[in-house]
């Protein structure tokens, strides 16, 4: 292909709104039901979650599209019910993270200096830290429940935010009129959220709309180890550990995967489709 | 102008050039502080949550006896204040005593030299597979950029990656032991099966240094599921980090202009644009191969597999610092030594970063 083509198709591609990408509306929809399922779970879901009235382990059939689990409840109003636990405390974890993690990246990027050095340093530390270990040892010490569970991975997702926030901040210090507003006597605090703020909003979004199915995953990683949310929690991690348990009834575990799964794909269609929007330069900084 | 990344230079000539030795001295005491400053996160961590290791360690009624709990807390230092413990625990460190385990009473250095090589097994094994994979549909991908292989392909790796590892395992497992029975059990060997003698401690190699032929594949039937599902995400990971690096490359003069020198596609792909692409993807593979050490908890947990994930589990329920600190840094020195060995390949093949340092 010619970079004539090339040149011709990115522009197409830029001028084209996130509406028209196949992939980016499909998400939206996913995502879109999964909200809608979340809201109107309790006249949505056919039967209560949490009641045991039912035959144990019924396979799929016309009564319970997806079976019953091993307490004889039935496995799709649990499902349902499910979106209400595990999505809103993924979108809480990112929106936790993302806040402290801008937070300590602007200070680092904006003081710079010896400031910045350190910060950076405890930064790196936290990089080549597993995660998934510092947030496991977290849960379990402050004790297996999900809002720990939440706490825990905030813990070890904040420095993507950090670092991210910090290489924007450093580049948009040397506009101009960063200068001229601080020459004309704005306060760091006044400068940070009018002047620089404007820059890192779009990138950090496209950041945690990406980081929230990473949040998902992790959260129900927790919960399928018995750290994070507990039994009866309809939570749909804590829900395939019970599939795991019972793995040859396949129904179990399967479908609350599956909408681990659906919902962390939307996610990433979305924050795929956004960063591919972005200049090439900033999506760049989001991959690295 | 052309590629950097096509002069290769002597090996030798740069090892022992000047601004090499410094360069790796340099890096290892960065790791070093690296390292020391992980202990003290861990233990700050870890002092500022609430959770009594004593009481996870000692059954109900042991922990009811002042007496157990008194001599548990002497023998494993717990008794001391804080910075003691913390200044003791660095001591032992910069000796090479990793201090001995709550949850095992072992220690550490013995247990991660039992479950270190299990989780390497797969993890090396998932790699090579993802890498190959990886590079072949990433490449595949940016080639045909925005046609229907690259979405076929895009929608894959992106499936790849987001599919929780334990769901991924579980039905793995369902579907290639219980229904179609070509997977053995869960575990490294059959029940009962004694393990070959102990040299790198990867049973497929192991047993084949033993000239066990039947051992050695029977070690590999049963790391065949857990690596492959370790694999998925991997090669969701390297596919799209190729199809990103090569897009990138693609875009440069030199490949222009060495299609307008009428060189084969194949030959422009292999010689221009693989070759400088292979030092980001060989990053984000180090980078991979250390994700996966730690995305073998939950694989682990489903396959019984007496890795370094079951054991981090374990140390985290314990809250055995001594047993988290272990493996968090034997994770932490596999990710610190890739990305060495992608700087020193940087150095060896782009003469510009020598100077840089």
């Amino acid at each position: 292909m010619s970079d004539l083509k090339v040149a011709r198709k990115g522009m197409v591609k830029n001028s084209n709104s996130i509406w028209r990408q196949p992939l980016a509306i499909f998400g939206i929809a996913i995502v879109g039901m999964w909200i809608i399922l979340a809201v109107f779970a309790p006249w949505i879901a056919p039967y209560d979650p949490y009641s045991q009235e039912f035959d144990k382990f019924v396979p799929p059939s016309a009564a319970h599209w997806m079976g019953t689990d091993e307490l004889n409840r039935d496995v799709l109003s649990r499902v349902i019910y499910g979106a209400r636990i595990s999505l809103p405390y993924a979108l809480l974890l990112v929106i936790l993270s993302a806040l402290i993690g801008s937070t300590i990246g602007a200070i680092s990027g904006y003081f710079g200096g010896k400031v910045d050095s350190v910060i950076m340093r405890i930064t790196d530390i936290f990089f080549a830290f597993p995660g998934i270990i510092l947030a496991m040892a977290v849960a379990a010490a402050l004790g297996p429940e999900i809002r720990n569970a939440v706490i825990a991975v905030t813990i070890v997702a904040w420095p993507v935010y950090a670092r991210l926030v910090r290489s924007l901040i450093l580049n948009a210090k040397q506009n101009d009129y960063v200068t001229a507003s601080s020459l004309l006597g704005s306060s760091s605090l006044r400068t940070l959220l009018v002047d620089l703020r404007p820059n890192i909003s779009g990138p950090v979004f496209v950041l945690a709309a990406l980081e929230v199915g990473t949040a998902l995953l992790l959260l129900s990683g927790l919960s399928f180890l018995g750290l994070g949310a507990q039994p009866p929690s309809a939570e749909w991690g804590a829900m395939v550990s019970m599939g795991a348990v019972n793995f040859d009834r396949w129904w179990v575990g399967l479908f609350p995967g599956l909408a681990i799964l659906t919902a962390v794909l939307a996610f990433n269609f979305i924050g795929d489709t956004l960063r591919d929007a972005l200049d090439p330069r900033t999506a760049k900084a989001l991959r690295d | 102008m052309e590629p950097a990344s096509v002069r290769v230079f002597s090996l030798r000539k740069i090892l022992t050039g000047a601004g090499f030795l410094p360069f790796i001295v340099r890096r290892l005491l960065t790791a070093v502080v690296l390292i020391l400053g992980m202990t003290f996160i861990a233990f700050s961590v870890t002092q500022l949550v609430p959770g009594d290791p004593v009481a996870a360690n000692l059954g109900q009624s042991a922990y009811s006896d002042p007496e157990i709990v008194a001599a548990f807390k002497k023998e494993f230092g717990l008794d001391q204040p804080v910075y003691i413990q913390y200044v003791t625990y660095v001591g032992n460190l910069l000796q090479g005593d990793l201090g001995t385990s709550l949850s095992s009473k072992r220690p550490v250095t013995e247990d991660l030299k039992e479950y270190f090589p299990a989780t390497l097994e797969i993890a090396m094994f998932a790699v090579f597979v993802a890498l190959f994979l990886g590079i072949l549909l990433g490449t595949i991908s940016a080639m045909t950029r925005d046609r229907l292989p690259d979405q076929i392909i895009r929608v894959f790796s992106l499936t790849g990656v987001s599919m929780p590892v334990f769901w991924t395992a579980i039905t793995a497992f369902y579907i290639f032991f219980f229904v179609l029975g070509w997977a053995p059990g869960t575990g490294r060997l059959e029940p009962g099966a004694e393990p070959p003698p102990n040299v790198t401690g990867l049973f497929t190699i192991d047993a084949l240094l033993d000239g066990d032929f039947s051992t050695s594949r029977q070690a590999l039937s049963y790391l065949l599921l857990p690596a492959l599902v370790l694999a998925v995400y991997a090669l969701g990971v390297i596919t799209r980090f190729t199809r990103a690096s090569v897009l990138e490359i693609l875009g440069n003069d030199y490949v222009r202009s060495a299609r307008a020198k009428g060189l084969s596609e194949f030959t422009v792909i292999r010689r221009h644009v693989l070759r400088p692409a292979l030092l980001s993807i060989i990053t984000i593979a180090g980078v991979a191969f250390a994700s996966l050490l730690a995305g073998s908890v939950l694989v682990e947990n489903v396959f019984s597999w007496p890795g370094l994930g079951q054991y981090a589990y374990r140390a985290a329920v314990g809250l055995d610092l001594p047993g988290i600190m272990g493996v968090s840094m034997i994770v932490a020195t596999v990710f610190i030594l890739m990305n060495l060995v992608v700087d020193i390949l940087y150095r060896v093949i782009d003469p510009q970063m020598r100077d840089a340092g």
